[in-house]
C-alpha cells in the first residue's frame, strides 16, 4: 500500500476529553430517533434475559443493558458504505444496524427465522445487507477483522470506515496492537471504538491494566485517541462526528467510551467483583436513557404522553420478535451439514 | 392480567436452585427490571429481576425453599389494582424447548462423506491436458499462478512477510511487486496474527487475499484466524459470510532448521470442516492447485514445501490449465501395494517403488494433492487392484494423515484388504538440528519400501 503523505500531519497525540465540542445539537426529530433505538436495546435485552431464565435461550447470553448509548450514538454518524463488527455483547449493535429484532431474537432461541438459521447463537450473527460482519467469540479477534474490512475500504475506493468496537478486556490482546499497527502504517479508515465497561468479565480495568487511559493506546502507533462519556448518547455523536471525520481523511482513530454494563458479564456471573451500590448509582445518576429522557422532557421536545407512545411502540415490536422467536420452527435437522463449504 | 413468574435459569447448566430470599414483598409495586428475588445456584447467589410491571401479587414459593426446579411458577405479578385470581386463571408462561432429537439426528457411527465435508466438491472428471508441456520449477509454477489470477481478477492481492520488495523470503513471489504494483502486493510487518486476521476482514469485506505465512511454524500465532474467523464463519452465518481466502507457505522439514521450524501442519487443518487443504508436490500440481484455490469462495489452506521449490517438473501450457481441488493422482501404476503420499513424500515414494520394482513387486503410488476433501473413491479403487495400502507422511504419527488413512480403509475397504495398513510417518519427537539424527526422523525411500514389502508379507 502506498503510503499518504499525512503521516507527519496525524502524529498528534491522545486529546482526551475532547470530541464533545464544535458540533451542532441534534435535531428534535435525531434525539427521539435515539431515544427510540436506545430504548429499543434495553427492552430487547430485557426479554433476552426473560427469555433466558425461561431455559429458550440457551449457553451464553451477553446483554448489552447500560452501554445503549455508545452504540447509538456512534452509529448515528454511519454512511451507507460503513461497516461494523464487535464482540459477542452484540445484539445492541445490530439493532443500531437495523436489524431485524425477530431475526435477533430467532437466532438467540436458535430457531430457523434467525439471522443465521440457528446455526451461530448470541454471539455469531451477521448481516451483508445491513453491512454488520459479526458477533465474534474470541476476545480481540474482531480487531484485525475490522482493521481489514478498513483495508477493503481502501482496496475498493468506497469512502467507507470500519466501526470496531471492542472492550476494555479486549485492549490487552497483543493482536489489537498488531492492528493499530498496521492500520496507522497504511492510513485505513477504522475507527477503533473501546467500550471500557470498567470489567473484563469479573476483573477491573484497575486489577488488569497497567495503564488505564484507554484513549492513550494508540499513542505507541502514533493514532489520535479521546475520551468520551459514554452514558451520554449526545456527548457520544459529537465525538464520533469529529473522529470519523478524522478516519476518512488521516487515518485510524481510538475512542475510549467510559460506559457500564448494569447487567453480568454473562447471565451466570456472581457479581461478587463490585457492590449492588456501584451499580444502583450509575443507574440512578447516569443512565442514557434517563438522561436522555430528561433531556427531552426538558427542553421540551417531547412530553410525557409522546414518550409513553414510543414506549408502547416498542414493548409491540419486542413482544412480537420474542413471539416470532418461540414461534419460528427449530432448524430442520438437514441443516446440520449445510454450509460448511460453499459451493463453487 | 395476571403473569406467572418463573424460576429463571441462570447459568447454562442449572436445573434447579434454591430460593433464597424475596426482596419484594407482596402487594409490593414492581417495575421491569427490579430485583425482586435472590436464587441460589450451584455457582453463585443472583438477583432475579422482574420482567413485567406490577404489583407483586402472590409469593407462591416461600424463601428459603431449596431444589425448585427451573420454570416453577414462584410468584404472580398482577397489575396495579388487580386481584390475584384463582391459580387456574393465571397465564401459563411458556415452557421452554423440549429437546426430543428425531432419530436421524442421533450419532452416526460412520458418518463418511458427511465428515469429509465434501460439501461443494466437484464430482466431474479431472480435465485430461493433453498440450505441450514446459519444464518449470514448482517456485516459478506457483508464481505463475498468482500472477494469472491476479490479472484475471482485481480484487486478488498478495499479503506476507517480504512478499514485495524482498521478491519472497523464498523468492516464490518474484516480480509480483514490479507487475501489480504496492496496493496488491504487500510487505507487512512480522505480526502473523495480525495480518491473518487483517486478511479475514478483507475478505469479508469483498476481497480475495493470498496471504502468505514465510513457513507455516510461523501460522501457528494465527491459527485462531484460520479457524475461528475463516472456516468457521460461513457456517455461523447460516450461509451468509464466506471468506474466499488463500493461506499459503512452505509447510514440513526443510533442512537443518531444528523443531521449531520442521513441522508439518497437514493434520491440523485437514481436521477442520471449512477449510480445505491442498498439498501439491509437482510443479503442474503447484500452479493448477492454487489457481484453483484462488478461485475458491472458501478458506484454502496451500501447504508448500521448501525443498521441492528447486525442483523442475513438466507443467502443462494451456492458458486455463487448472487442477481441481479433491482429486488425488495416480503417479504410477501398479498391482501389488498402494502408496499413498503427499508433498515431498511423493517423490520419496516414487523412488522407493523404484527400488520395490527391482524385487518384482509393483507398487501404485497415489499423489493425495488435496487432503481435505480427501479422495477416498480413488484409494479405495486402489485397493480394491492391491489389496494392501501404506501411508507416507513427514509428520508425526499420531492422529495424523496416515491415522485418518487407516481409519477410512477400515470404514470404506476392510473387505479389500488382505494385510493390515501401515503408516510411514516422521519419528514420534522435535525435529533435531544434528544432521545424523534430522535423517533418521525423515521417512527415507528404504523406510516405505520396506513397509510395503511387510504389508506383502516379503
Amino acid at each position: 500500500m502506498a503510503k499518504a503523505p499525512t503521516k507527519a500531519a496525524k502524529a498528534r497525540s491522545g486529546n482526551g476529553g475532547a470530541g464533545e465540542s464544535a458540533q451542532p445539537d441534534p435535531a428534535p426529530a435525531e434525539l427521539l430517533e435515539y431515544y427510540r433505538q436506545m430504548l429499543l436495546i434495553r427492552r430487547f435485552e430485557e426479554k433476552a434475559g426473560q427469555l433466558y431464565g425461561m431455559g429458550l435461550i440457551g449457553g451464553f447470553c451477553h446483554l448489552y443493558i447500560g452501554q445503549e448509548a455508545v452504540v447509538v450514538g456512534a452509529h448515528s454518524t454511519a454512511k451507507p458504505q460503513d461497516t461494523v463488527v464487535t464482540s459477542y455483547r452484540d445484539h445492541g449493535h445490530m439493532l443500531a444496524c437495523g436489524m431485524d429484532p425477530k431475526g435477533v431474537m430467532a437466532e438467540l432461541t436458535g430457531r430457523q427465522g434467525g439471522y443465521s438459521k440457528g446455526k451461530g447463537g448470541s454471539m455469531h450473527m451477521f448481516s451483508r445487507t445491513k453491512n454488520f460482519f459479526g458477533g465474534h467469540g474470541i476476545v480481540g479477534a474482531q480487531v484485525p477483522i475490522g482493521t481489514g474490512l478498513a483495508f477493503a475500504h481502501t482496496y475498493k475506493g468506497d469512502g467507507g470506515l470500519c466501526f470496531t468496537y471492542f472492550g476494555d478486556g479486549a485492549v490487552n490482546q497483543g493482536q489489537v496492537y498488531e492492528s493499530f499497527n498496521m492500520a496507522q502504517l497504511w492510513n485505513l479508515p477504522v475507527l477503533y471504538v473501546i467500550e471500557n465497561n470498567k470489567y473484563g468479565m469479573g476483573t477491573s480495568i484497575e486489577r488488569s491494566s497497567a495503564t488505564t487511559d484507554l484513549f492513550n493506546r494508540g499513542q505507541a502507533h502514533g493514532i489520535p485517541g479521546a475520551a468520551v462519556n459514554g452514558m451520554d448518547v449526545v456527548a457520544v455523536r459529537a465525538a464520533t462526528l469529529k473522529a470519523a471525520d478524522h478516519v476518512r481523511t488521516q487515518g485510524p482513530f481510538i475512542l475510549e467510551m467510559k460506559t457500564y454494563r448494569y447487567r453480568g458479564h454473562s447471565m451466570s456471573d456472581p457479581a461478587k467483583y463490585r457492590t449492588k451500590e456501584e451499580v444502583a448509582q450509575m443507574r440512578k445518576e447516569h443512565d442514557p436513557i434517563d438522561t436522555l429522557r430528561d433531556r427531552l422532557l426538558a427542553a421540551g421536545v417531547a412530553d410525557e404522553n409522546k414518550l409513553r407512545d414510543i414506549d408502547r411502540d416498542i414493548k409491540a415490536v419486542i413482544t412480537e420478535a420474542a413471539e416470532f422467536a418461540q414461534q419460528s420452527p427449530e432448524p430442520d435437522v438437514s441443516e446440520l451439514y449445510t454450509e460448511v463449504l460453499a459451493a463453487g | 392480567m395476571a403473569v406467572q413468574v418463573l424460576m429463571p435459569a441462570l447459568s447454562p447448566t442449572m436445573t434447579e436452585g434454591k430460593l433464597a430470599k424475596w426482596l419484594k414483598q407482596e402487594g409490593e409495586a414492581v417495575k421491569s427490571g427490579d430485583p425482586i428475588a435472590e436464587i441460589e445456584t450451584d455457582k453463585a447467589t443472583m438477583e432475579m429481576e422482574a420482567a413485567d410491571d406490577g404489583v407483586l401479587g402472590k409469593i407462591l414459593v416461600a424463601e428459603g425453599t431449596e431444589g425448585v426446579a427451573v420454570n416453577t411458577p414462584i410468584a404472580v405479578i398482577v397489575a396495579e389494582g388487580e386481584k390475584v385470581t384463582a391459580p387456574s386463571a393465571v397465564m401459563p408462561a411458556k415452557a421452554g424447548i423440549q429437546a426430543e432429537p428425531a432419530a436421524e439426528t442421533g450419532p452416526r457411527l460412520s458418518p463418511r462423506t458427511e465428515v469429509r465435508g465434501s460439501a461443494g466438491v466437484t464430482k466431474a472428471a479431472e480435465k485430461t491436458w493433453t498440450g505441450p508441456t514446459g519444464a518449470q520449477s514448482v517456485r516459478e509454477a506457483l508464481r505463475d499462478a498468482m500472477a494469472e489470477e491476479m490479472r484475471r481478477d482485481p480484487t486478488v492481492f498478495l499479503m506476507g512477510e517480504e512478499v514485495g520488495q524482498y521478491q519472497g523470503a523464498y523468492k516464490v513471489s518474484q516480480g509480483l511487486l514490479d507487475e501489480f504494483g504496492p496496493k496488491r502486493v504487500i510487505d507487512t510487518p512480522i505480526t502473523e496474527i495480525g495480518f491473518a486476521g487483517l486478511g479475514v476482514g478483507a475478505a469479508f469485506g469483498g476481497l480475495r487475499p493470498i496471504v502468505e505465512f514465510m513457513t507455516f511454524n510461523f501460522a501457528m500465532q494465527a491459527i485462531d484466524h484460520v479457524i475461528n474467523s475463516a472456516a468457521k464463519t460461513l457456517y455461523m452465518s447460516g450461509g451468509q459470510m464466506g471468506c474466499p481466502i488463500v493461506f499459503r507457505g512452505p509447510n514440513g522439514a526443510a533442512a537443518r532448521v531444528g523443531a521449531q521450524h520442521s513441522q508439518c501442519y497437514a493434520s491440523w487443518y485437514a481436521h477442520c470442516p471449512g477449510l480445505k487443504v491442498v498439498a501439491p508436490w509437482s510443479a503442474a500440481d503447484a500452479k493448477g492447485l492454487l489457481k484453483a484455490a484462488i478461485r475458491d469462495p472458501n478458506p484454502v489452506i496451500v501447504l508448500e514445501h521448501e525443498i521441492l521449490y528447486g525442483q523442475s517438473f513438466p507443467v502443462p501450457q494451456e492458458a486455463d490449465f487448472v487442477v481441481p481441488i479433491g482429486k488425488a493422482k495416480i503417479e504410477r501404476e501398479g498391482t501389488h501395494v498402494t502408496i499413498a503420499a503427499f508433498s515431498r513424500m511423493v517423490g520419496v515414494a516414487l523412488e522407493a517403488a523404484q527400488m520395490l520394482a527391482g524385487d518384482g513387486i509393483e507398487a501404485e503410488v497415489i499423489n493425495l494433492r488435496s487432503l481435505r476433501p480427501l479422495d477416498v473413491d480413488t484409494l479405495v479403487a486402489s485397493v480394491a487392484k492391491t489389496n494392501r495400502i501404506v501411508s507416507v507422511e513427514e509428520g508425526w504419527p499420531g492422529f495424523g494423515v496416515g491415522a485418518e488413512i487407516a481409519a477410512l480403509m477400515m470404514e470404506r475397504a476392510f473387505d479389500l484388504l488382505d494385510a493390515p495398513v501401515v503408516r510411514v510417518a516422521g519419528a514420534d519427537v522435535p525435529m533435531p538440528y544434528a544432521a545424523i539424527l534430522e535423517g533418521l526422523a525423515l521417512p527415507k525411500a528404504a523406510d516405505i519400501a520396506k513397509a510395503a514389502r511387510d504389508v506383502c508379507y516379503l
